[in-house]
């Protein structure tokens, strides 16, 4: 049995090497259509660690929206504009340093926030399991106001993606 | 005969325990299971390719392969060798890391497919509790290697069919996520094995007005999802070539191929276990009623195939967002009318609303037609 235990932690610590050097190579590759494909292997990746700690509806969403969706897009839009699609392009601009602060800036302040949290490690939460039907009693009742706001951004989204579209009628 | 199936694996499994530890039997059942999917996936598809050309043979009045083996049975273990031989050509200026990618992509998420599907009582290999959600999510990941080939060939045409494919998958999409949710709310979860317990006896959800909707539209998108004529637009010969696999040959091309109608299989034993009550029926045992449904479904697409003429880009389009979108919104208000009015009075309200709908929007969706014109100085 210790054997399958390893076995399974090395799979996961695997993973989590796999998904990190995509990561890197979303940001390092010149490529852009590389890139997008590995953001893609990254998604996905994250999404089957979300399958490993359980939680099967963020990992189906997590490739249905992200994988399925906004790389799709992402990728659409790489196609459509034939320049930067074909050759490697420059990665820095005049704005790396202060990227570069900035970043530096957003990594203290997640570490700062990730010290606070206790992690309540106990047999009842790694025993937790959240089902689908207890997300969709949380998202009816607790957190309906977020729910209907973040569907009012939406129809906005959508409403202003006709207007763009529509065939422009005035001369 | 009805367990036919589990009680081989269960006999093969008390075999392996009769002199292996405890979890060495798990891990066997688990790759038995495995296994056993992995061939199915490919070996439906070899006899699928020959189903098609015998039927569209038949469809155009001619017999269609019958010369390897009896009936043509052997016709595709003859393609897979030609295939094996084929050269195995790369575009000189192509991408050759994601040339040779994509086809290897593409088959995983077509294989992934197979591990939700209730092919009868008790034969869900993995029966998760996003079940349906898990499919839509993993029948999503296709668009990428068709992308990855598409754009790593470095071809106008497969370029141009790459870019159709993903404006037509994305866009089908939705239509289909929705068509299913009225499903989810009536068997109120999420796993292919509870859906189909939910249609139990001859409970079918295809027997309601909504479900008859959702299965129709669901169909459709399915149909279009697994680029089948006639919404194959991304390999339209005539006008691409052959679309995204124009630069590929050989094994590669045969996994492109082989990833389609390993799609169009799962895709309508999906539609089977979400409308059409799964393996549910009465006398025969349930793998057989399920693959009779999925074969049914399979042969009317090729009969579609053989059939109808292939759309417009513009009008694929226009009839996932302009009739299908509205449609299964409105297929979900009726579900939720249906939940608490089901029988005649449900049927009677809910029929009356989605002919209303359906009229409604045909009648919105009319096409424009210019009046005709008079050229007053040609004359």
């Amino acid at each position: 049995m210790d054997l399958l235990q390893l076995a399974i932690k090395t799979g996961i610590y695997t993973l989590m090497a796999g998904t990190l050097v995509f990561a890197l190579g979303v940001v390092m590759l010149k490529n852009l259509f590389h890139a997008a494909l590995s953001l893609a292997a990254v998604l996905i990746g994250t999404a089957i660690l979300y399958l490993v700690f359980h939680a099967e509806f963020m990992a189906a969403a997590q490739i249905l929206l992200y994988v399925g969706a906004v790389i799709t897009v992402i990728i659409f839009a790489i196609m459509l504009t034939e320049h930067i699609a074909e050759r490697s392009i420059i990665q820095r601009n005049k704005q790396s340093l202060p990227a570069l602060l900035g970043v530096l800036a957003l990594l203290v302040l997640i570490g700062k926030v990730l010290l606070k949290t206790p992690w309540p490690v106990n047999p009842s939460t790694l025993d937790a399991r959240v089902s689908v039907s207890d997300l969709g009693v949380a998202l009816m009742g607790a957190y309906v106001f977020p729910f209907e706001v973040i569907s009012i951004l939406l129809v906005g989204a959508l409403i202003g993606a006709v207007v763009i579209a529509r065939k422009d009628s005035r001369p | 005969m009805d367990q036919l199936f589990v009680n081989l694996k269960a006999w093969f499994l008390n075999l392996l325990g009769l002199f292996l530890p405890d979890w060495l039997v798990m891990l066997a059942s688990i790759v038995v299971s495995g296994v056993v999917i992995l061939c199915l996936g490919p070996f439906i598809m070899m006899y699928l390719t020959l189903l098609e050309r015998k039927v569209i043979g038949r469809i155009q009045n001619r017999y269609g392969p019958n010369r390897v083996g009896p009936w043509g049975l052997l016709q595709p273990v003859a393609d897979g060798i030609k295939m094996f031989t084929k050269e195995d050509i790369i575009p000189a200026y192509g991408d050759k890391l994601i040339h040779l990618l994509a086809p290897i992509v593409i088959v995983v998420p077509a294989l992934m497919v197979f591990l939700v599907v209730p092919f009868g009582r008790n034969m869900t290999a993995v029966d998760l509790s996003i079940g349906a959600l898990y499919f839509l999510a993993i029948s999503s990941i296709t668009t990428f290697p068709i992308f990855m080939g598409s754009w790593a060939s470095r071809n106008k045409y497969s370029m141009l069919a790459g870019m159709r494919t993903a404006a037509q998958m994305v866009s089908y999409e939705i239509p289909m996520t929705l068509a299913i949710v009225p499903v989810i709310m009536m068997s109120q979860s999420l796993s292919t094995g509870a859906i189909v317990a939910a249609q139990n006896g001859l409970k079918w959800f295809v027997f309601t007005p909504w479900g008859l909707v959702g299965f129709l539209i669901f169909f459709f998108c399915a149909i279009v999802e697994c680029n089948r004529p006639p919404f194959d637009l991304p390999e339209a010969e005539s006008e691409l070539i052959a679309g995204f696999h124009t630069e590929y040959s050989g094994m590669k091309f045969a996994f492109f191929y082989m990833a389609e109608y390993m799609n169009a299989f799962t895709l309508a034993a999906i539609a089977v276990t979400l409308f059409l009550g799964g393996w549910q029926g009465p006398l025969f045992p349930s793998w057989l009623w399920f693959f009779g449904k999925t074969f049914a479904l399979i042969f009317m697409m090729i009969w579609f195939r053989g059939t109808f003429p292939r759309f417009r880009v513009d009008q694929l389009m226009g009839f996932a967002w302009k009739f299908l979108l509205p449609m299964t919104l409105v297929n979900i208000l009726v579900t939720g009318f249906w939940h608490f009015n089901p029988g005649a009075v449900g049927w009677g309200v809910s029929g009356a609303v989605l002919v209303g709908f359906f009229f409604a929007i045909t009648a919105l969706n009319r096409p424009f037609v210019p009046e005709k014109r008079i050229y007053e100085l040609a004359e």
